[in-house]
């Protein structure tokens, strides 16, 4: 037990403590990997916890994929700082309300959680004769189906709608199409013509 | 109680040992393979003069790698430039932690086995951002860019391709995976899957014809122009562990593992791990010939395959496998 407590302690650390560096740095290349600092070590908590499955799906999503398109702007656009800390003070109060009802939230959760056990429906979730992949697959798809399914469509609707946004067509940009690349034959783009002496060729546009 | 711990962390650091010991020699071997092939096929003959046969090629590189100086550049950022090559060979050689060289023969055998392998092998990229960005040069920065996008693209259809599998196995351990293959390899069934999977792994693996990240008619080196030295040669060892661990990776998956290819006398006596190390071999004399036969894919070509062809085509597959396995009841439990 206490190796456990000592592997959890310097993991939380580093959570918290990479977290708050992410609001810190003066950076942002800095941050975000400070970003991603912090999601390793809360997929590494996920994992002591014993959901695997949600450990490596954070590692996978967000380390792997999120955060590497967070890179990728940030490095492209340069971002001017004393622009951004000059509007710091007037977020203030705005931050210290969400923080508030974030707050407000999470004791609510663990209070109704500790004090009134049956408040909390989803026991189901929690069998030990399994593995968790497998728990989560028994109760997504069956009691959850419709959540499953409309987070599924809202994040389509975002996808389409970023389309959609960035999308232009130029019509004066002269586009490749592969298939009628690959289907040319020598018959349609090669000709050979007899010219006559001082006559010229007359190529039919 | 302490000399508990003691224990265990002597007897898994001597597994670990007895593990990524073996790996590098075959990093180095590989890369001898890799020239050997691409000379045949250009009807040179490859490095031959080091050792019996040029066997020890490698270890003449890395031996003048390790005596040369490693430049910083000044406006570099010294510790994500360091960084960069660390998490390259450190990231490349801890996904084979979860690789099964027999039934009772890994390092550790995790119940999301596969989810490890594709999380690790999609970290691969920070590396080369990394080194992009902390060389504060033109050239590595382009190519980390190219990188980012590249492998990104083409880890959806890998994971698409491993969905196929898993419908197939109901299971995400590694060893179950292997053990589902005891009657039938899954290259087989499902082997335009196994295609896709091979060349999203040349392009997730940086390999040519998709090695753009590093087109040195470009980009002169891509993200390494500004490494020396053994910096440098960290990114080499670590790109031919990542490109060894795909091939572990396609064998596990298709080729059936450390199972032998016909369960009789002669092919089931030869051991389990010899069984592996040839079948990642032969992926690996494939990607040395597609290194040495096709020509450098243009970039807009390279995307459009990835999210065009490959993600539709794998998706379709994944709908198709579980709408048969489905009707015709062999869903695993």
């Amino acid at each position: 037990m206490l190796a456990h407590s000592i592997i959890f302690y310097f993991f939380s650390f580093i959570t918290i403590a990479s977290s708050l560096m992410v609001i810190a740095s003066k950076n942002t290349v800095h941050a975000v990997f400070f970003l991603i600092l912090d999601f390793v070590s809360i997929s590494s908590l996920f994992i002591m916890l014993g959901a695997e499955f949600l450990g490596m799906l954070t590692l996978i999503v967000y380390v792997g994929a999120v955060a590497v398109l967070f890179l990728f702007v940030v490095m492209m656009i340069n971002v001017n700082f004393s622009e951004l800390k000059s509007g710091f003070l007037e977020y203030i109060p705005f931050g210290l309300l969400i923080g508030l009802v974030i707050l407000l939230e999470l004791g609510m959760m663990i209070a109704t959680w500790k004090y009134k056990p049956d408040f909390v429906v989803s026991n189901s979730i929690v069998n030990k004769t399994i593995t968790n992949t497998e728990s989560l697959g028994l109760v997504i798809y069956t009691d959850y189906i419709f959540f499953f399914q409309l987070s599924g469509f809202i994040l389509l609707v975002a996808m389409i709608g970023a389309i959609v946004l960035t999308f232009r067509r130029k019509e004066s940009l002269r586009r490749q199409d592969i298939t009628t690349q690959v289907s040319r034959e020598r018959t349609d783009s090669v000709e050979l013509i007899e010219v006559k002496q001082s006559e010229g060729v007359k190529i039919n546009d | 109680m302490m000399s508990e711990y003691l224990n265990i962390i002597l007897f898994d650091s001597l597994k670990i040992l007895a593990l990524l010991i073996p790996v590098l020699i075959a990093v180095a071997l590989i890369v001898w393979v890799d020239r050997r092939v691409w000379g045949l096929v250009q009807l040179r003959k490859g490095p031959n003069v080091v050792g019996p046969f040029g066997l020890f090629q490698t270890v003449a590189d890395a031996l003048k790698y390790i005596f040369k100086e490693i430049i910083i550049p000044a406006g570099a950022n010294k510790i994500i430039f360091i960084l960069a090559p660390v998490v390259t060979m450190s990231l490349a050689l801890l996904a084979w932690a979860v690789i099964p060289f027999g039934e009772n023969l890994y390092v550790t055998n995790i119940n999301v086995g596969i989810l490890y392998l594709f999380a690790v092998s999609s970290l691969g990229v920070y590396g080369i951002i990394m080194a992009g960005w902390a060389s504060n040069s033109k050239y590595p920065f382009l190519g980390a860019l190219r990188s980012a996008a590249q492998m990104v693209s083409y880890e959806v259809s890998i994971g698409l391709v491993i969905i196929n599998v898993l419908l197939c196995v109901g299971s995400l351990n590694l060893v179950d995976i292997v053990i589902a293959q005891k009657n039938i390899w899954f290259a087989i069934p499902l082997f335009p899957m196994f295609v896709i999977f091979f060349i999203s792994a040349l392009a997730e693996t940086n390999r040519p014809p998709f090695d753009l990240p590093e087109a040195e008619a470009e980009l002169v080196s891509g993200y390494q122009t500004e490494y020396s030295g053994m910096m440098y040669a960290l990114f080499w060892l670590g790109e031919y562990a990542n490109i060894l661990l795909m091939c572990a990776l396609g064998s596990i998956l298709f080729l059936g593992g450390w199972l032998s290819p016909l369960d009789i006398a002669p092919f089931n006596l030869i051991p389990s791990p010899i069984w592996l190390i040839l079948k990642i071999l032969l992926l690996f004399i494939l990607f040395a010939l597609v290194k040495a036969i096709v020509p450098r894919y243009r970039y807009d070509q390279l995307m459009r395959l990835g999210w065009k062809v490959f993600l539709p085509l794998s998706l379709f597959w994944v709908v198709l496998t579980s709408g048969f396995l489905f009707y015709f009841d062999l869903l695993p439990n």
